[in-house]
């Protein structure tokens, strides 16, 4: 098992690279740059700014200097955009809140949505595999952008409960809504994937074997047909959790809350370079590692697979 | 006293195309200590009888009738009754055992979770218990294989292995649903043969059910007949194999492929088996048949051979000695 997994990360190594490589070289291809302004900048101010960037050098150079950086300090440089900040500190700003409100809305969709699955699948055709079947359904049908307003209208407007946007440093009431609003979707998916892969298994020749042997429903259920049914769960899963976090870019702009996905946005329209390329590395890099970690559940769940 | 007596078992589907009535009024009989054998073509029915009685239909199927176990009524018992005769009382084993394994569980749990169930064994007593069992089914180096998975065993392995674990709680009757079927004709011969001595070392009684009449002839002293969810004929086997007395059981020896003949072609049954959604109220197999009359249009009912004659029963309208 350990040598599959430093196998897999050894293999690892050179994606990320060859991501780096591509997302510098798509920057470089854009137009427009991060200097150029409706004024115009007078051509000496702007070879000091270009020198000051390093961009007054050649592109192989740049390219291996910022390769360099990236893979022995993990510097992402300096944002081209907001002065005196460089991509490192923007990231240490913004992760954490994506991550705090990403990994509890992973949690929510994956409870929530997993027990509405399985419920359904088990009281398969009964009024509760319908309610399981509606709600995931009405959830889909709510993408985060149209769930967040309604969100706000109801438990701040009307309620008066919650607070509608800021952070405050992660404080719970600043949490809930950005939670419910990003995992709605996801939770319906889970439903959605559990409830079919569920009933598939529990209709597979083993499940009658056991019970045959006279096991308790219980027992059959979470010993016998949970573990091949969270396959095709697991395989959503990796994805799903690196979507949670890039696709958070509306829940920051909707709530203020300041993640990384504000700046991702912000420095895609400013053509801050630096920013835009720390937090696709970032990104990608996450999701090279959320991908080896399904490969490892696979693997730990089916004997079948070989290490 | 019988161990098993079904009484005019239904079994029906719901299905989007309307009700699917798989089995038609069976009714068996079986004492303790004996072998009987059900055969049939696919469709016939004689799986879900299985099933029914062991309350392991599909969902979207329901049983009516009377299937009484020890002189008791097991159709239709709560699941919590029903788990304490099954493995316990009834023990079953299916025809495909690449499927009927749980892939992801390695044997040794598949098998003392029954006997922690049923006997509430310790871990430790179940895992000798189990690996008694496999000894007993003859898997060498039981002892460590018990560690493995079932992708680790062949086919053949793996349908000793569904018996083992079938008869841990030493059953009174076991069903063998097509045990044969999905392995080497070379393996088969030593499934059967090893399901004969279990059954007479463990004093169970057994039910064969199959399509394959090779296997049935050496290894069940009663034969059961079925097609379209109803009992064609009913005998002692060797009897019933050599001077069959329904055109059915007569079509289904005839297609049996025999090696000591040159034969140019199989021999088959002509026409197709009945579409169980809208089977005709009369005999099901009078549209294929060659005897078929017009009093077949009403379902004849099953009565001894020949008067007085108990043990062999038969439904059909034709003359006994006519088709032969």
């Amino acid at each position: 098992m350990t040598a599959f997994i430093l196998r897999r990360l050894a293999i690892a190594i050179p994606t990320i690279l060859a991501l780096i490589v591509f997302s510098f070289l798509l920057m470089e291809a854009a137009p427009g740059s991060p200097f150029a302004s409706e004024r115009g900048v007078p051509p000496a101010v702007l070879a000091n700014l270009e020198a000051k960037y390093g961009l007054d050098r050649s592109l192989l150079e740049r390219m291996g200097i910022y390769v360099w950086n990236v893979m022995t300090q993990f510097d992402f440089g300096p944002s081209f955009k907001f002065k005196d900040r460089t991509v490192n500190d923007l990231i240490a700003q913004g992760f954490p809140v994506t991550l705090t409100y990403g990994f509890w809305s992973f949690l929510v969709a994956i409870t929530v949505g997993g027990t509405l699955g399985l419920l359904a699948a088990v009281y398969h055709n009964s009024w509760l595999d319908t309610l399981a079947v509606g709600i995931s359904v009405g959830a889909q049908v709510l993408p985060n952008f149209v769930m967040a307003p309604i969100l706000v209208l109801i438990f701040t407007l009307w309620l008066g409960w919650l607070p509608g946007g800021g952070w405050r440093g992660g404080q719970a009431a600043y949490v809930i809504l950005p939670v419910i609003a990003l995992s709605t979707s996801y939770m319906a998916s889970i439903a959605r994937i559990t409830r079919s892969s569920m009933l598939e298994v529990l209709g597979a020749g083993f499940i009658r074997t056991a019970r045959a042997k006279g096991l308790p429903m219980r027992r059959i259920v979470l010993r016998h047909a949970l573990k091949p049914a969270l396959l095709p769960i697991i395989s959503y899963l990796g994805p799903a959790f690196v979507g949670m976090i890039t696709g958070s870019v509306l829940i920051d702009v909707f709530f203020s809350t300041g993640g990384i996905g504000q700046f991702f946005v912000n420095s895609a329209l400013a053509r801050d370079y630096s920013v835009i390329m720390g937090i696709t590395i970032l990104i990608g890099t996450l999701t090279v590692l959320f991908n080896l970690l399904v490969d490892v559940l696979y693997a730990w769940i089916d004997p079948k697979i070989r290490y | 006293m019988s161990l098993l007596r079904i009484d005019d078992l239904h079994v029906s589907f719901r299905t989007n195309d309307g009700t699917v009535n798989a089995v038609n009024g069976v009714s068996l009989d079986l004492a303790a200590g004996e072998t009987l054998a059900i055969v049939g073509e696919s469709g016939s029915g004689k799986s879900q009888t299985a099933f029914a009685l062991m309350g392991l239909l599909a969902r979207n199927g329901t049983a009516n009738g009377s299937v009484r176990f020890d002189g008791r009524e097991i159709l239709g018992l709560r699941p919590r009754a029903l788990n304490a005769i099954r493995a316990e009382q009834i023990a079953m084993i299916f025809q495909d055992p690449m499927t009927s394994l749980n892939p992801y569980l390695r044997i040794s749990e598949q098998m003392t979770e029954v006997l922690r169930q049923h006997l509430g064994l310790s871990r430790k007593a179940a895992l000798a218990r189990a690996i008694e069992m496999l000894d007993a089914v003859q898997i060498p180096g039981a002892a460590q294989r018990i560690r493995m998975y079932p992708h680790e065993f062949s086919g053949g392995m793996r349908q000793r292995i569904m018996i083992a674990m079938a008869l841990l709680c030493r059953p009174r009757l076991l069903i063998a649903d097509e045990p044969t079927t999905a392995l080497d004709v070379t393996v088969q011969a030593q499934i059967i043969q090893l399901l004969e001595e279990l059954q007479r070392e463990f004093d169970m009684s057994m039910i064969l059910i199959t399509h394959d009449l090779g296997i049935v002839a050496g290894s069940c002293a009663r034969t059961v007949v079925l097609y379209g969810g109803r009992v064609m004929e009913e005998g002692p086997t060797e009897a019933l194999f050599h001077a069959p007395s329904h055109p059915y059981t007569a079509g289904l020896l005839a297609a049996v492929p025999r090696l000591d003949i040159v034969q140019d072609a199989l021999r088959t049954i002509p026409g197709d088996p009945p579409d169980m959604s809208h089977a005709p109220p009369g005999c099901p197999f009078a549209p294929r048949c060659a005897f078929a009359m017009d009093a077949c249009a009403r379902m004849p009912p099953l009565v001894p051979r020949k008067a007085g004659e108990g043990s062999w029963l038969r439904a059909c309208h034709a003359d006994p000695e006519a088709v032969r």
